[in-house]
């Protein structure tokens, strides 16, 4: 065993939710293709710093597996990513794990991602069809939009853009990139575009649009490439014209 | 109208200050470059602007009470910032640093400079060539007009170039590459025209 290659890691854990944080050392032996989650589920099946002490198996979210639920994010060595797509060979050593700083930690690597959820929800990102009738087909939507909009739905909620955001930050309650852009992804649907008002006017409240300072961290560091920046320019022009039919009045809906 | 204040207010922030506090800044600095052309010239022009009508509304409704909001408001944001170019370098979040850093500055160069010339002219200075060319013959005080003035044009620069991103004037990555150089340019023109303005007096 001893001749084995090992993987050294620093990862920042915290016991409980209010508990002061403290790094731990760990080492992993190495099997060719791993990534930082099965190095995570190795110390999980043998919980045993560097220093040969027992310790408690960390604690992290994960499901996918594949780099499309964007449950897995976390602090690998300094940027914030997902851990599934992290591959061990590419990462210099010792590989630093930490949770991301944006989000209210719930346990070692667990972050508690629900203010995105519930911005989702403030934002009405999503289509409404359901009626207390039959609401039948809607319009069909060009291959050209389709292609284009496809981008912006590769949004996982991973939190990284938020994260990266020197705006989103204990001392504002701005939304973030990923919750606007959405808003201009259902905006665009040809059904969805029938609540674009209400989007809009949701996205002009506060902790809304405007708190965007555009240092455009998050179109750098987004993991899915989604033209974050853009998005935000064009809600910026879309509100633009919404705050002109709110305050005048509109002969649109 | 489920606008809120908040949405009006940074809009209004992002507004004034291109209208009229950056048009107002031009002005100031191309009649500032009179004197270039001698304490004689100099004089002629600030007269005629200190002459202007209706100088007093002039004032108050173009210069003081927009600068005023524009600087109460911008140091409330860059206050809520959370700076990380130490983990995120690139180039627009160094420009967003940037921004808060020279509004700041600004600020507190704007708050001497209006306090050297316009409030010693309401307490009965004159304010001509002689005057400036007092100022500027400390040599820290020749410096901190130096950064002074840089950091106002470079503040004023990059807010146009943010203010078309946040009224969705520039909203491709292709327009926004060409606003960079086109505030770019007008940094350097500015800075020229300051910096020569600046010199005229030394």
């Amino acid at each position: 065993m001893s001749e084995h290659k090992m993987i050294s890691f620093i990862i920042t854990r915290q016991d409980t939710a209010d508990s002061t944080p403290y790094d731990e050392e760990f080492e992993v032996p190495y099997r060719p293709n791993m990534n930082v989650i099965s190095a995570l589920m190795e110390i999980r099946r043998n919980p045993v710093n560097k220093k040969g002490e027992k310790t408690t198996p960390i604690a992290w979210d994960m499901n996918c597996l594949e780099e499309v639920c964007g449950a897995c994010s976390m602090y690998i060595n300094g940027k914030p990513r997902q851990s599934c797509t992290a591959l061990v060979d590419k990462l210099e050593q010792p590989i630093r794990l930490a949770p991301m700083s944006t989000f209210p930690v719930v346990r070692d690597l667990q972050v508690n991602r629900s203010r995105m959820f519930d911005s989702l929800k403030r934002v009405k990102a999503w289509v409404p069809i359901d009626g207390t009738y039959d609401l039948g087909p809607g319009p069909r939507m060009p291959e050209r939009k389709r292609q284009w909009a496809y981008e912006l739905s590769k949004c996982m909620t991973c939190g990284v853009c938020l994260e990266a955001c020197p705006n989103v930050n204990s001392k504002s309650d701005f939304i973030g990139p990923a919750p606007l852009s959405q808003v201009r992804l259902f905006n665009a649907h040809p059904t969805g575009a029938m609540h674009k008002t209400e989007r809009l006017d949701a996205i002009m409240g506060d902790g809304g649009l405007t708190n965007c300072g555009n240092s455009q961290n998050c179109v750098q560091s987004c993991p899915k490439g989604i033209p974050l920046t853009t998005s935000i320019a064009a809600l910026n022009r879309d509100t633009t014209f919404q705050a002109f039919r709110n305050f005048f009045g509109s002969d649109q809906a | 109208m489920a606008t809120s204040k908040e949405f009006f207010y940074r809009r209004l922030h992002s507004l004034l200050g291109v209208i009229p506090v950056g048009v107002f800044l031009i002005q100031h600095l191309v009649v500032n470059h009179f004197a270039t052309r001698g304490p004689e010239a100099f004089n002629q022009a600030s007269h005629f602007m200190e002459n202007l009508p209706f100088r007093y509304a002039l004032e108050v409704f173009i210069i003081f009470l927009p600068i005023l909001f524009h600087a109460i408001y911008g140091l409330y944001i860059a206050f809520t910032a959370k700076n990380n170019v130490s983990r995120y370098g690139y180039f627009r979040n160094w420009m967003f640093t940037l921004q808060r850093v020279s509004g700041v500055v600004t600020l507190v160069f704007i708050a001497w400079h209006v306090w050297e010339t316009r409030i010693q002219a309401f307490l009965g200075a004159e304010v001509n060539y002689d005057m400036m060319a007092n100022i500027l013959d400390h040599p820290a005080m020749l410096a901190f007009y130096i950064v002074g003035v840089l950091s106002t044009v470079f503040h004023f620069a990059n807010g146009l170039w943010t203010f078309g991103v946040s009224w969705g004037l520039t909203v491709t990555p292709r327009s926004q590459r060409i606003s960079t150089y086109v505030t770019l340019g007008i940094f350097i023109a500015l800075s020229l025209i300051s910096i020569r303005t600046i010199f005229a007096f030394v």
